[in-house]
């Protein structure tokens, strides 16, 4: 029996030399990764399209339940990962056992706990999401809501303004509210040909584009930017590009836009030869220049094309090297989309590259 | 019952005997290897996939596959995993173990047990066949109408995704008939259902699930191959169809499919962990009934699924309570499997590591899946790469570890051989820090706004970083696996001889020889508890007793 105990006695102070070494090692360690979660992740954090930068109260109140949950799930994770660990380190069998431990088969009071437990926090949670599903749901409209209607198509964004009379694509424009004078906007979601999902994380959750059905998407915010969004929902060979960006203007600058896109096509004498080539080349059975006889609803409306940033929903920057690349080669740019490859001269290309520049 | 001569266990002579034997074969035992077989090879292909698919997103704007490869990728690996891996090797050890573990001579139906299985690998094979007839079908395993309808989907890509589902559907269906058959009528004299192991309660439980949530996408699928071919309009749009209909069919079928193949690893963690805890299952009844609560409400949580379709308030609110819900039956579960853990003595072998793997992994799944249930979260998060790692922590932490467990467990008994304890371990740890490092930072990326089902991403959006480690742990996880693969043939080579009873267990399978003779029993046991072969083994103190 005392050399037994002598035995013990020398594996605790073994144990005790290991237990320091081992704390030592976890503060060391704890401080490491903390260093470097300052270092490196933190960063990656803060990135364009985080659900965590909110920019609009829709998508702030679905980052602060977020938040919430994830506290919950947090405490829950501690409990049953601790108490799976505690187990694991303390009940762990050293060599061959020569007897069972105590069988126990159960117990009502202890089943009744973990069952009224988790139908309490999860009745809590439920309220918590209620909530939010109204407040983020339910439209707080104004006189002078921004209507936008989105239609998706493989793969690009076709943007109407029904009030204001005015069509664009992928980069949709909207002015920022104020305190005082909030500006909703709110999207009629639909689909021309499958399934898409409007995603723009900085502002809303998504919202599918169904065929056959309007869908409504709500969101203010009164952060002047730019956002990154694209589709989340797979839609076929090029789901992948199928970027948008929204512009959050102040309202002057989002006045100025929205005059200007009123306007039909520039008519700039430099096109001439260019608009020539557009308007007897098929062209003109997809794509709609106001005011010219190009009248195709099939692709994005080309009206005002120069002045937008990036060609073939998000693809490209829009620069006269990517517009003649794009017209030239649209299936090494965009491998699948629908826009066909032209049997162009060289000079016919040219004018037309210079042509479309001109569409201020 | 078995018809046919068994010819593989006498010296091999010819082996166009020993295929003939194979093939034609009804035995419950020699189905059940196929079976497994079969999934295992599915599982390397649908690996394969997810491994070229992860090469592609390493970095962003990367050329090595193009669009089409990568779609037909991701379309192949979610349906060869589903339906061809998790289910086939489900039902493999369902095959073979529940006979034995209910102490039956066969499962009630071995020649339809035969066209199960057939049905099943032809139906995986008829997948595959799409490759060399004109390319994969690339609609997404969920398959969403109008994209799978013929204008947009043309070929014939799309017909043999849904015929492929279609034929190994039918088979799903009749083992589920079998499987029910078998543990209702076949158990052995004394086995009341309140005796009856907890994997062979996840199994009827499944079975259940199986026969009414299968139906439903047979039917999705025969109206979608209408669609395709005869010009009918079920999901056509322009002609009065409805897009969401198939979405509402899918999903009545998918989210049971879930739990479809999360409960069997149930039961193997339910038999796993008492015995190599030395301990009784802490609250049976609470388990097996809870399981059936899972069952039941599983039917009523489709539509978390289609948060973003823009139901009403009141249904978004609806499907969110249900799907919190279905966390209490859950947690009830996980806790009796801690509880049975608490003071017993664990022994770290193979088949533990993976359960307890298992248990820390699926809480984690678990948890994001509350997550995912609170409507508004789900509306940022859903089809972004943060579902990608919650449901992979749900069905590769979940399943495949449980099904791995399995495999540990049950091969001594189905092989006559262990598995090589030290390669067994490498490929646990292995395998749990690659799952870890791949699964992981897809719930960041998906945070920072990465959708799915995406075959390239521009820099600068803060995803590289989360999509490097991502593939960097699907390398570790292939390596793991090959060393998987070592073992088992090393094993069968020259594996250390396993005996009857290698880990000391409780139920009825391991009464009898590894493997186990034609008939399984040479007289059928008479049982008077839930483990038997504690009352055999504790005469002094059975189990029989205290229930």
């Amino acid at each position: 029996m005392t050399r037994t105990w002598a035995k013990v006695e020398r594996v605790r102070k073994c144990g005790s030399l290991a237990g320091t070494c081992s704390r030592l090692a976890a503060r060391t360690l704890f401080v490491a990764v903390w260093c470097g979660w300052l270092a490196l992740a933190r960063p990656a954090f803060a990135v364009p399209t985080s659900i965590f930068e909110p920019a609009s109260p829709t998508a702030a109140a679905i980052s602060e339940l977020f938040y919430l949950v994830l506290a919950i799930t947090g405490v829950i994770l501690l409990l049953v990962g601790g108490m799976l660990l505690y187990c694991i380190v303390k009940f762990r069998s050293g060599g061959k056992a020569t007897h069972e431990p105590p069988q126990i088969y159960g117990s009502q009071p202890i089943e009744v706990a973990w069952t009224v437990g988790p139908l309490l926090t999860v009745f809590v949670l439920l309220m918590v999401v209620i909530r939010t599903v109204a407040e983020t749901r339910q439209p707080d409209l104004t006189s002078d809501t921004i209507h936008v209607r989105v239609i998706g198509h493989q793969w690009w964004w076709e943007y109407q303004y029904p009030d204001l009379g005015v069509t664009t694509a992928n980069e949709l424009y909207i002015p920022a509210g104020t305190e005082s004078r909030p500006r909703p906007i709110l999207l009629t979601l639909e689909s021309a040909d499958v399934a898409h999902s409007f995603w723009v994380q900085r502002l809303s959750g998504k919202t599918d584009l169904i065929p056959g059905r309007q869908n409504q998407l709500w969101f203010k915010t009164s952060q002047v930017g730019v956002y990154r969004g694209q589709c989340a929902e797979y839609c076929g060979a090029q789901h992948a590009n199928m970027l948008l960006r929204v512009v959050v203007q102040p309202q002057r600058d989002f006045d100025d836009w929205m005059a200007h896109q009123k306007r039909p096509a520039v008519e700039a004498a430099a096109g001439s030869a260019g608009r020539e080539v557009f308007m007897s080349h098929t062209c003109v059975n997809c794509h709609l220049i106001r005011g010219t006889p190009a009248v195709g609803t099939v692709g994005p409306e080309l009206t005002h094309l120069a002045s937008r940033a990036t060609l073939a929903a998000g693809v490209v920057e829009n620069t006269p090297q990517n517009l003649a690349e794009w017209i030239a080669h649209p299936q090494d740019v965009k491998p699948g989309c629908n826009m066909p490859a032209l049997r162009l001269t060289p000079d016919e290309f040219r004018d037309l590259v210079v042509y479309l520049e001109t569409l201020k | 019952m078995s018809i046919v001569a068994d010819t593989t266990r006498q010296p091999a002579t010819d082996w166009t005997t020993v295929l003939h034997g194979w093939v034609t074969t009804v035995d419950h035992k020699l189905l059940g290897i196929m079976y497994v077989v079969s999934g295992l090879v599915f599982f390397v292909l649908g690996g394969i996939e997810a491994l070229l698919m992860r090469w592609q997103l390493f970095a962003p704007n990367s050329h090595f596959v193009g669009h089409a490869t990568f779609n037909q990728l991701f379309t192949m690996h979610g349906t060869t995993m589903i339906f061809f891996v998790a289910m086939p090797m489900i039902f493999g050890f369902a095959n073979y173990v529940l006979p034995l573990m209910i102490g039956a001579r066969d499962m009630a139906f071995p020649r339809l047990n035969a066209f199960s299985f057939w049905m099943s690998l032809f139906g995986g094979l008829l997948l595959y066949v799409s490759f060399f007839a004109g390319g994969a079908p690339d609609v997404g395993w969920f398959g969403y109408a109008p994209l799978t309808e013929y204008t947009f989907s043309r070929g014939h890509a799309t017909d043999y995704w849904i015929l492929s589902l279609l034929v190994s559907g039918v088979g799903t269906i009749a083992t589920a008939i079998n499987l029910s058959a078998t543990i209702l009528a076949m158990r052995a004299p004394g086995m009341t259902l309140d005796k009856l192991p907890l994997f062979a309660w996840m199994m009827l439980i499944d079975a259940a699930l199986v026969l009414f949530a299968l139906p439903p996408l047979t039917a999705a699928l025969v109206m979608l191959l209408l669609d395709r071919s005869c010009g009918a309009h079920f999901f056509d749009v322009q002609a009065g169809g409805s897009a969401l209909l198939w979405q509402h069919l899918f999903w009545f079928f998918g989210h049971p499919e879930v739990y479809i193949v999360a409960l069997p690893a149930f039961g193997v963690i339910s038999e796993v962990v008492p015995v190599f805890s030395r301990k009784v299952i802490f609250g049976y009844e609470s388990v097996a009934a809870a399981s059936v609560a899972i069952g039941f409400i599983s039917f009523g949580v489709w539509a978390h699924h289609m948060f973003a379709v823009g139901m009403s308030p009141g249904l978004d609110s609806f499907f969110a309570g249900a799907s919190l819900l279905i966390a209490v039956p859950t947690g009830i579960k996980v806790f009796n499997w801690l509880a049975t853990l608490y003071g017993g003595r664990l022994r770290m072998e193979a088949p533990m590591l993976f359960a307890l793997g298992f248990l820390g992994m699926f809480v984690l799944g678990g948890l994001t899946g509350i997550m995912l249930a609170a409507a508004p979260i789900d509306w940022q998060v859903t089809d972004s790469y943060f579902v990608v790692g919650h449901f992979h922590y749900v069905l590769f932490g979940g399943t495949v570890f449980g099904l791995m467990s399995a495999f540990y467990y049950w091969w001594p008994k189905m092989t006559g051989r262990m598995l090589g304890p030290k390669l067994a371990r490498w490929h646990f740890w292995l395998l749990f820090i690659g799952f870890n490092l791949t699964f992981g930072p897809m719930h960041f990326a998906g945070l920072m706004g990465m959708p799915r089902r995406v075959y390239t991403y521009q820099a600068g959006q803060g995803w590289d970083v989360w999509n490097r480690w991502t593939t960097v742990g699907a390398v570790v996880q292939g390596v793991a696996m090959s060393l998987f693969i070592i073992n088992v043939l090393v094993s069968l080579r020259r594996g250390a001889p396993a005996g009857d009873d290698p880990w000391d267990a409780w139920t009825l399978e391991w009464a009898t020889s590894s493997p186990p003779a034609d008939y399984n029993f040479e007289t059928v046991p008479v049982v008077r508890s839930r483990r038997p072969l504690w009352d055999l083994k504790h005469p002094d103190d059975p189990d029989w007793k205290h229930e």
